[in-house]
């Protein structure tokens, strides 16, 4: 694990620049357990201040500061990204694995579920669910949804992965020795996707955060819990770029672009260090 | 051609596989939610003045009739079915008593025009150009261009679009910034008036183009560096074979497959792109329909264009993937 890490530093300065960036905006989501104001007060600071030394970000036209409303924000966009990363592993794991072991019929099925999956589009039917839910709709719960509609891509890549080992010797030990199929897939062949299970979910918060960022943007999630995209809807609502509080929008815009490289740049260093034809590059095996 | 036919009636699985788990879902989420959407479009009616409860009562039944929640759950579900597959969702409630068919009928060409071209344009030049940085890798310009394409790809299309909406219609006004044409110049087949909606839409489909070519572009770019590495290839060059010739038909050839099921694909997610490129520039597609129609509480509206766009993005992708086998050189038809 130390190695590991120790290479990627040492050699990928994609790596270098994505855990810079990463790691601003988790400290910045860290700050919020600090914060002087509760997320929601409004009207505790002047309005439409431009950045200063009292308020660094400056505030909005609703009296919110924004450096400590954006950390709240940033948490809480955090949080729905990183949820909806787990859940949809759950069920990209689970799903490609078994449809790799076990072939076949179960396989045929399971991918002809997975294709529909990636076809169906996502942002009419998370519009409809907001259209009916409206203001009973809390963040889990969107978080589910875009997790069970986001799991498909990546459970098909893990099958493939899962195909090539269902003929290993390994797996013939484990059958043999009476391992039970889901045994077999948690203690044999878990391992083995690892790797890319951590760089598909990097790109999955990637998905998911924009997928919620749009329709925060587009006011169709819960806008009073404060969060990236609800900041820009707000200022939206306040015309803010017109009245010229160019701060309101570009705080958010900045640090909500920030994330998405760096975990873009670390899903990229990472599946470059996971391929092993770039790594026999790496180790000088294979010169242009 | 035996072969074909199966894989063509596969195909054809599918694509029910995806219309019946998509209208599903719309169906679930509709019923199975403790939100009455009647109650709703009651308790927004009668929001205003006062109504009398026995005009309330008969407002509630026509709305339940007109959705068509009367009776079992098994015949609501029939009728729904039945309401799916003639297109008929009824009137809209935000425009009534126009039908919601003829509604999205009216949009659809706007969305299909502006992001159908859109998606082809960023899937020709991200593939061109990918293609030719695969093979030419020592180029200076492509491999600059491979760093902007990075650096662009993982930008919410949101950001870019507000981006160029504030350079090209605040900072440097030199073109419209909303709408689909110009509201003086008359619809039709004039020249004034494709003018205006191409002019009209240049800023939509350049954020698209901007945003999405990164993809494309990586991806042409990997695989055609590792085919250009087959032996195949380098028996070709040794062979003394020109290189425009290699590299279109020995190598793009065989890298093209893959996108084409990527194209497929991004053909399908028209519809979800629609709804913030059209909300961002006020383009009279599908997806402003979509938000409006929610913005009104229009039941019904919201309901037919999310199955529309699930029909329609089911049967593009059930397009390409007939047309698919004929493009792979590995395989033959026949």
């Amino acid at each position: 694990m130390f190695v590991v890490l120790r290479d990627l530093l040492r050699y990928n300065g994609e790596f270098l620049a994505g855990i810079l960036l990463t790691g601003i905006v988790v400290v910045m989501a860290l700050l919020s357990f600090f914060s002087p104001y509760p997320p929601m007060d409004q009207f505790v600071a002047p309005m439409d201040v431009p950045p200063s030394a009292a308020h660094w970000f400056g505030t909005t036209s609703r009296g919110q500061d924004l450096f400590w409303l954006l950390t709240y924000s940033i948490r809480n966009t955090l949080a729905f990204g990183l949820l909806v990363a787990i859940l949809s592993r759950i069920l990209s794991l689970s799903i490609g694995l078994l449809a790799g072991y076990r072939g076949g019929w179960v396989d045929r099925v399971l991918m002809s579920i997975n294709d529909t999956f990636i076809v169906i589009p996502l942002f009419p039917i998370l519009v409809l669910f907001y259209f009916v839910m409206r203001d009973n709709m809390s963040w889990v719960m969107l978080a589910v949804l875009t997790a069970s509609l986001g799991w498909s891509y990546d459970a098909r890549l893990i099958r493939s992965v899962a195909l090539s080992l269902r003929h290993r010797e390994f797996t013939q030990t484990a059958v043999f020795s009476g391992m039970r199929t889901h045994e077999i897939l948690s203690k044999e062949h878990l391992p083995f996707v690892l790797p890319i299970v951590f760089s598909t979910s990097l790109n999955n918060m990637n998905w998911s955060i924009g997928l919620e960022v749009t329709l925060a943007v587009l006011g169709f999630t819960d806008i009073n819990r404060p969060s990236v995209g609800g900041m820009i809807y707000w200022a939206n609502q306040h015309s803010a770029v017109v009245a010229g509080i160019w701060w309101w929008i570009a705080f958010p815009v900045g640090l909500v672009v920030m994330l998405f490289i760096g975990l873009y740049l670390l899903a990229v260093s990472m599946n470059e260090y996971i391929d092993p034809r770039s790594r026999l590059e790496r180790g000088g095996g294979r010169k242009e | 051609m035996r072969v074909y036919a199966r894989y063509a009636a596969g195909r054809f699985l599918q694509f029910l596989l995806v219309v019946f788990i998509g209208i599903n879902l719309a169906y679930v989420i509709t019923h199975a939610t403790p939100i009455d959407p009647v109650e709703h479009t009651v308790s927004v009616a009668t929001a205003f003045g006062q109504t009398a409860p026995d005009a309330i009562e008969s407002m509630r039944q026509s709305l339940r009739e007109l959705y068509g929640l009367t009776g079992s759950p098994i015949e609501q579900y029939v009728n729904f079915w039945r309401r799916v597959i003639v297109a008929d969702f009824g009137p809209s409630l935000s425009a009534f008593p126009t039908p919601v068919s003829s509604l999205i009928g009216r949009a659809t060409p706007w969305t299909v025009g502006l992001l159908g071209v859109a998606t082809l344009i960023t899937w020709v030049i991200g593939n061109s150009l990918g293609g030719l940085a695969g093979y030419y890798r020592r180029s200076r310009t492509l491999k600059a261009f491979g760093i902007l394409a990075m650096a662009l790809h993982p930008m919410p299309y949101y950001i870019a679009a507000i981006v160029l909406l504030i350079v090209f219609g605040f900072v440097w006004p030199i073109l419209p910034i909303s709408g689909g044409s110009q509201m003086n110049v008359p619809r039709g087949w004039s020249a004034d008036y494709m003018l205006s909606v191409a002019r009209h839409s240049v800023l939509p489909m350049l954020s698209l183009i901007l945003v999405g070519l990164g993809g494309w572009f990586v991806g042409m770019r990997s695989l055609v560096s590792n085919i250009v590495t087959e032996d195949y290839v380098t028996y070709a060059e040794l062979a003394g074979v020109n290189k425009t010739r290699i590299l279109t038909t020995y190598v793009m050839r065989n890298a093209i497959v893959p996108q084409v099921t990527g194209l497929a694909i991004s053909l399908g997610h028209i519809f979800s792109g629609a709804l913030i490129t059209e909300r961002v520039f006020g383009y009279p597609g599908i997806g402003s329909l979509l938000v409006d129609g929610v913005h009104a509480g229009d039941y019904s509206l919201v309901l037919g264009v999310t199955t529309i766009s699930i029909l329609g993005v089911s049967i593009a992708v059930l397009v390409i993937d007939l047309i698919y086998p004929l493009l792979d050189p590995r395989v033959t038809v026949g």
